[in-house]
């Protein structure tokens, strides 16, 4: 597996050894210890993963996430102490694509970090429509129109699931498997946090949403389009 | 509810006054100060009423005592007056007597035109003379008045005075009146009757206006026992109705709220010493809320400090354990016992976190509407590596219906897996039952197994911390000691019940009830606790 790591963690005995396990995997890692040197360490080295700690000196981890969302859909997995649904969702509202809580498995993180650098390996010249959108799923861009709306690479995934099969209705589990590649139960306020992130973004009226619906009981679905 | 309805339709007025008497009587019982008034202007009454009638029985007799006093004497001097009359008169002849008879009743006659007195005579019954007098009456009052009674009486005892009071009819109104009768000897024509009416329309007047007097004394004494009760009580019970109003909203959590205390009496002290008690719980509360926060600072700072260094931990020691096979086997075996005890510490560390979490109320969930059973389904899906390695089939029982229930499918899932995975580990390889029902307000799951079972009284037990069924192969068996304490707190937290049943022999069954809407009350459960006919049921509907 190819790829560049950012590691932003202020615990040095932890960023070493998860330096060493994701140089194992052939990753190249770089670390930097300081919330406030963070983003600029970001712009610097480009990577394809942020692994971000929530709780860091200088700027605290959620506010480091918001920075880099700001600027780039780059995938962020939080590394968090908390399993409180509090400190998830905020985590996850921040703009974290995904989480581990500590004290994670190797292979835990390793399947987090893959799931998010796999997408986009296996290019798709594919069209789809959803409501009033269109997706190139190639080109990696979803138009109302011929305004642009712009999304993450893990929403657009999220969108791209839904729009492929939209007579189906997606289960959270099922979700969690197809754009987060949890193989084992996950948990499902991933999903729930990213559709209100998505319908944000690609509703009309987010209160009433119609390209994204929720079947209650089950979970979502895309809408008619 | 129907009947309630048209009852209330079909007897309206009825329904209408059962609800005054109702409200009244509600009124009563919750009017201290209405009770008290009225109880007062109650006994008020009755004592003034008493006296009054008392009072006005004493009057009414000294009244009619002394008018016949002055009646008896005035009615002897004027027979007197009479008697020397007809015995100096000439007249002879019936006619000249009768003449005679009208000029002396004519004297006794009172002057005013209010007549004090009637004058009667008239000739005795005993009286044989072949000369006959006609009656005399000198008013409007005749013989007719005069009882027969007073007549033979007077003819029995002709040389004394006889008196009897009774009701005489003047101007079509009942009078009483006395009647003094006595005889008078009428030359030539024998003895002759003379009656005397004193009519007691003046005494009558007289106490028709003290009765008016008493009447109007008394309802003015009523309500003025009234208004002093009522004030006196007042005095007392607004302050004890403002205490209650203060003590209502201290209870709300209103904290801050005091009562006025001003002066030294009984109630100054009362709003003294409840502003006392106020104090103490506000403070006492804020201590506990104080505690409260530094204890899930503190979980929540334990949380942090304690699971980063196991992270690095954690991840070196799965190095060390994937290369184990490089090293001399002691060190290689070193790395497993290192692995699994790590295993085991952050398993317990989890548990113990949420259990402070329980303990400091910090738990909260996170409700929506979920079936559960897909959430069993899940459940046992994830269990069936664990109940293949201990040989136990696991058996689900799913109705046909929908099982949606408001819960956190995170929390119901962990009380499920923990149910699950205990029957399997105690189910001592033979198959372990999950069954889910629903009825109106609750959804329940029981998951049975058929192992050694509980012991009597262990059915309690097995909820606290750290408790394992036979400490002398407590260690073979993994878990933490902590799962069902915490999913017991899981389903309380949901308003459920999570309870235990069990037989030695018979196995152990556990049973979940959650309500179906968050936060109701629970009435019943749909599944049987207890091993029962309809688990025989249960069992066909597997077996089938």
């Amino acid at each position: 597996m190819k790829g560049r790591v950012l590691v932003v963690d202020d615990d040095l005995a932890l960023a070493e050894m998860l330096g060493i396990v994701l140089r194992n995997e052939g990753l190249e890692v770089t670390h930097v210890a300081d919330g406030s040197a963070a983003v600029a360490a970001f712009r610097e080295s480009r990577p394809d993963v942020v692994l971000l700690d929530v709780m860091l000196p200088g700027i605290d981890g959620l506010e480091v996430c918001r920075r880099i969302r700001a600027e780039s859909g780059v995938p962020i997995v939080m590394l968090t102490a908390k399993t409180d649904t509090v400190d998830v969702v905020v985590g996850l509202e921040s703009g974290a694509d995904d989480y581990v809580v500590k004290p994670f498995k190797p292979q835990e993180l390793m399947a987090r970090v893959r799931a998010r650098l796999r997408r986009g390996d296996e290019p798709d010249q594919e069209r789809l429509t959803i409501g009033d959108l269109t997706i190139d799923v190639a080109g990696h861009s979803v138009k109302r129109g011929s305004q642009t709306l712009g999304l993450t690479p893990l929403e657009f995934d999220l969108l791209v699931a839904l729009a492929r099969k939209p007579w189906q209705v997606f289960t959270r589990e099922v979700l969690l498997e197809q754009v987060w590649g949890y193989r084992h139960a996950g948990d499902t306020r991933l999903v729930n946090v990213h559709v209100q992130r998505l319908r944000s973004k690609v509703e009309i009226d987010p209160e009433r949403p119609e390209i994204v619906v929720t079947v209650r009981g089950v979970g979502y679905k895309a809408g008619p389009a | 509810m129907p009947e309630q309805a048209q009852a209330a339709s079909t007897n309206g007025p009825a329904a209408v006054a059962m609800d005054l008497l109702r409200r009244a009587r509600r009124t009563w019982r919750q009017s201290l100060q209405l009770r008290v008034v009225s109880t007062t202007v109650l006994l008020g009454v009755l004592t003034v009423g008493l006296l009054g009638a008392y009072l006005y029985d004493e009057i009414s007799r000294g009244l009619t005592e002394q008018k016949v006093t002055t009646s008896t004497y005035d009615a002897r001097a004027l027979t007197r007056v009479a008697q020397a009359r007809w015995e100096s008169t000439t007249s002879r002849t019936v006619a000249d007597l009768n003449i005679a008879a009208g000029d002396i009743l004519a004297g006794l006659k009172p002057s005013d035109p209010d007549p004090t007195r009637y004058v009667i005579m008239a000739r005795g019954i005993e009286n044989t003379n072949a000369t006959v007098l006609a009656t005399v009456e000198s008013g409007t009052l005749g013989l007719s008045s005069v009882r027969s009674e007073l007549k033979e009486a007077v003819s029995a005892h002709p040389s004394t005075q006889q008196v009897q009071v009774s009701d005489v009819i003047i101007d079509s109104e009942r009078v009483p009146a006395v009647m003094v009768g006595s005889q008078v000897q009428v030359p030539s024509a024998g003895a002759y009757d003379l009656y005397f009416i004193y009519p007691m329309n003046r005494e009558q007047a007289t106490m028709a206006f003290i009765q008016k007097a008493f009447l109007i004394a008394g309802l003015i004494l009523s309500v003025l026992v009234g208004a002093v009760a009522w004030v006196v009580t007042r005095q007392v019970v607004t302050p004890v109705r403002r205490a209650a109003a203060v003590a209502e909203r201290l209870s709300s959590g209103k904290l801050n709220e005091r009562m006025a205390s001003h002066g030294e009496d009984d109630l100054a002290l009362l709003a003294t010493s409840f502003n006392g008690m106020a104090d103490s719980l506000q403070s006492q509360i804020r201590q506990l809320e104080g505690l409260s926060r530094v204890q899930q600072r503190f979980v929540s700072d334990v949380s942090h400090e304690l699971r980063t260094p196991l992270t690095t931990i954690r991840m070196a020691v799965d190095l060390i354990h994937e290369s184990r096979e490089d090293f001399t086997p002691s060190v290689a075996r070193s790395a497993e016992l290192l692995q699994g005890e790590l295993d085991r510490f952050e398993s317990l560390l989890a548990d113990l976190l949420e259990i402070s979490r329980f303990d400091a109320g910090a738990a909260a969930l996170d409700l929506e509407p979920v079936d559960l059973r897909s959430t069993v389904a899940t459940v046992v899906e994830a269990a069936r590596p664990l109940a293949l390695r201990r040989g136990s089939e696991v058996v689900l029982d799913l109705p046909e219906t929908s099982c949606e229930a408001e819960v956190d499918e995170r929390r119901v899932e962990r009380i499920l897996r923990n149910l699950v995975v205990n029957a399997i580990e105690h189910g001592e390889g033979r198959p372990v039952e999950v069954s889910v029902r629903t009825d109106e307000g609750a959804v329940a799951v029981v998951v049975a197994d058929h192992g050694v079972g509980l012991r009597p009284g262990e059915a309690s037990l097995v909820f606290n911390r750290f408790w394992r069924a036979d400490p002398a192969r407590a260690r073979t068996t993994g878990g933490t000691g902590l799962g069902l304490a915490i999913a017991l707190e899981d389903a309380r937290l949901h308003n459920g019940w999570l309870q235990a049943w069990g037989k030695p022999g018979a196995g152990s069954r556990f049973r979940l009830t959650l309500p179906r809407l968050a936060g109701a009350a629970l009435e019943g459960s749909p599944l049987p606790l207890e091993v029962g006919a309809e688990v025989a049921v249960i069992a066909d509907g597997v077996g089938a």
